[in-house]
């Protein structure tokens, strides 16, 4: 196997021509079910004999382009695509978890992320643990019997925060668990955490992966490294499954049980599934992902710099800034930029913040980020508006702050517009 | 280098086959003998029997605890040593621990040639003496892989399911 640079794979990992028929683009296979030579493939297939689609609820050629284009990007062994980020969380942690098991995650998260773990998961009988991930000691002191897995954003919404995924990842190592990463904000063209040592990816693949606001998704990406047999914490994938006549997942499939499980367990009794319209749009996108990425860190940068010296700025939370205390962080693990998605907070508060949003001309007020448009948010009254206050500063969203997502548009005319807005 | 290339867990990739070599085997092959294969069905040595049988290999089922029993239509023999000349095998397929793949080379050089083509070492198996040895007398030996995922990869069916097979191309896929 030839070793492929990343704009290539970003165009061509998992889409030969069409078998079928030669399109060279993708087909979009919008259909639910697929015909079966005899009964004896059928029967192959049910069993997990045979790799093959039954029924779009599980595999659909589309999404399995889609899905191998994303594990090739992150360095994975292979992927899962689902419904939205939101599901790809829960997709990812289902696996792991049983009932009384906690998963130990970061405070600097997306609000609704901290709501699904802080709230709805308890009613699956799972709890979360939230811990200042800079501190690592923290991480393991909150790691117990009953931890399944450890959890943070690679870049994290709404600050741009950056994690030292490395040093994280030798605390997961030491303690024997998985170290899921989502790396919605960064994409693998900033930032590989595979590499870095993280067992799992997730993505919402609305945002960047996209890239242009179109459909909502979800991938979680596995390494493969992982060994799920080597203590009894794991017994989704180590111990016999019974709808399978006892199979169990890891000693069969070996490095590729996790997504083998993800797609017969996962999707066929979750239904999370992505349809194949939205893997269509995505592909698309990832088709240009490293020349949006590029442009979208070269223009966060720029308005990032220009807000620091602005009068009624009080402080931008940009890593990308050569003033940030993470620039260091920044220039060592995450080369190619902070991404462009960061905070700004307004010397006059609240009510200057909510001025500012509704003088906007070209920037959109959306609960969106990584659209090739720019967007803001108010987060503290619209994403983080579930959580106290004390959440709210400590996810980086406290009420004079504004959360921006610097699109792919002229510069200047961002700068233009955030001017006549905050001036 | 970066800081954290210790922490580099990329899936190994073992060997030198390149994916041409590893389809010129896989196309080659009719008939193969799987040393260690259980009869449990769940076991990853039944299940990768099963699926190249299920693929059109015929399957030689080497087993000294089974000796006798009927697997995959083929009777389990105790070893290599004990296949009937009339049964030509082209590859070996050895699910044993490294320490005893050195014995079963011996054994298949002893008994299996002229036919004999490949010596194959599944996940986690590899043995550099007796891969030299194999090689020496003319055969090809593939170590750490596994014939059921690489069939599935270069043939186009793990493509099905989302994973990162690492075949960039531009041409229509071809099958077996």
């Amino acid at each position: 196997m030839t070793e492929r640079g990343f704009e290539t794979l970003q165009i061509h990992a998992g889409a030969q021509p069409d078998p079928a028929t030669g399109a060279r683009q993708t087909p979009i296979y919008q259909t639910t079910g697929y015909v079966f030579r005899d009964v004896e493939h059928a029967a192959a297939l049910f069993d997990l004999k045979e790799v093959g689609f039954i029924y779009s609820r599980l595999t659909n050629p589309t999404v399995a382009v889609l899905q191998e284009r994303i594990a090739t990007l992150e360095g994975g062994t292979g992927a899962v695509c689902c419904s939205s980020g939101h599901a790809a969380q829960i997709m990812a942690l289902f696996p792991l978890m049983q009932p009384g098991c906690n998963v130990v995650v970061s405070s600097r998260l997306y609000g609704g992320t901290i709501t699904q773990f802080s709230q709805t998961i308890k009613r699956f009988g799972w709890t979360a643990r939230f811990v200042d991930f800079d501190d690592t000691d923290a991480i393991a002191a909150a790691i117990d019997d009953s931890t399944r897995a450890v959890f943070c954003e690679s870049i994290a919404n709404p600050e741009g925060h950056l994690f030292d995924i490395p040093a994280i990842a030798k605390v997961t190592s030491k303690a024997g668990l998985p170290l899921i990463v989502d790396n919605t904000t960064a994409t693998p063209y900033l930032c590989k955490p595979i590499e870095m040592g993280a067992t799992l990816v997730v993505h919402s693949t609305t945002k960047y992966m996209t890239g242009n606001g179109t459909v909502t998704g979800g991938c979680i990406v596995d390494s493969g490294t992982f060994d799920w047999s080597a203590s009894a914490k794991f017994p989704s994938l180590s111990e016999p499954e019974p709808a399978y006549h006892g199979l169990k997942f890891h000693e069969t499939f070996g490095h590729m049980a996790y997504v083998f499980h993800g797609i017969a367990v996962g999707l066929r009794d979750l239904g999370m599934t992505m349809n194949p319209q939205a893997a269509h749009y995505t592909l698309l996108g990832l088709e240009t992902l490293s020349l949006r990425m590029e442009r979208h860190v070269a223009n966060a940068t720029r308005v990032a710099e220009w807000l620091e010296n602005h009068p009624a700025v009080e402080s931008v939370s940009y890593a990308g800034l050569a003033s940030s205390p993470q620039h260091d962080l920044q220039q060592r693990l995450y080369p190619k930029g902070a991404s462009a998605l960061f905070c700004f907070a307004l010397k006059d508060g609240y009510d200057a913040c909510v001025r500012a949003v509704e003088k906007l001309e070209l920037i959109s007020h959306v609960a969106n980020l990584g659209d090739s448009r720019s967007l803001i948010i108010h987060s503290a009254s619209t994403t983080h508006r579930q959580l106290d206050e004390k959440q709210q500063v400590a996810a980086g969203a406290g009420p004079n702050v504004l959360r921006l997502s610097i699109g792919i548009e002229t510069v200047e005319d961002i700068i233009a517009d955030l001017e006549q807005a905050i001036s | 280098m970066d800081t954290y290339t210790d922490f580099s867990n990329k899936p190994a990739m073992p060997d030198s086959n390149s994916d041409e070599q590893l389809k010129a085997i896989l196309r080659g092959t009719k008939t193969v003998a799987v040393v260690g294969v259980s009869t449990n069905p769940v076991r990853a040595s039944y299940f990768v029997a099963r699926y190249l049988h299920y693929r059109g290999y015929r399957i030689i089922p080497v087993n000294p605890g089974h000796a006798g029993k009927t697997l995959f239509g083929e009777k389990i023999i105790a070893s290599l040593a004990d296949i009937p000349d009339e049964i030509h095998v082209d590859m070996v397929d050895i699910f044993r621990r490294a320490e005893h793949v050195p014995a079963i080379v011996d054994e298949a050089l002893a008994n299996l040639l002229p036919g004999l083509q490949t010596i194959w070492m599944q996940f986690g198996i590899r043995h550099e003496e007796a891969a030299e040895k194999a090689r020496s007398a003319g055969l090809n030996v593939v170590q750490d892989r596994c014939p059921k995922i690489e069939y599935q990869r270069l043939f186009g069916e793990l493509r099905k399911a989302g994973f990162n097979t690492g075949i960039v191309s531009s041409r229509l896929p071809t099958g077996r």
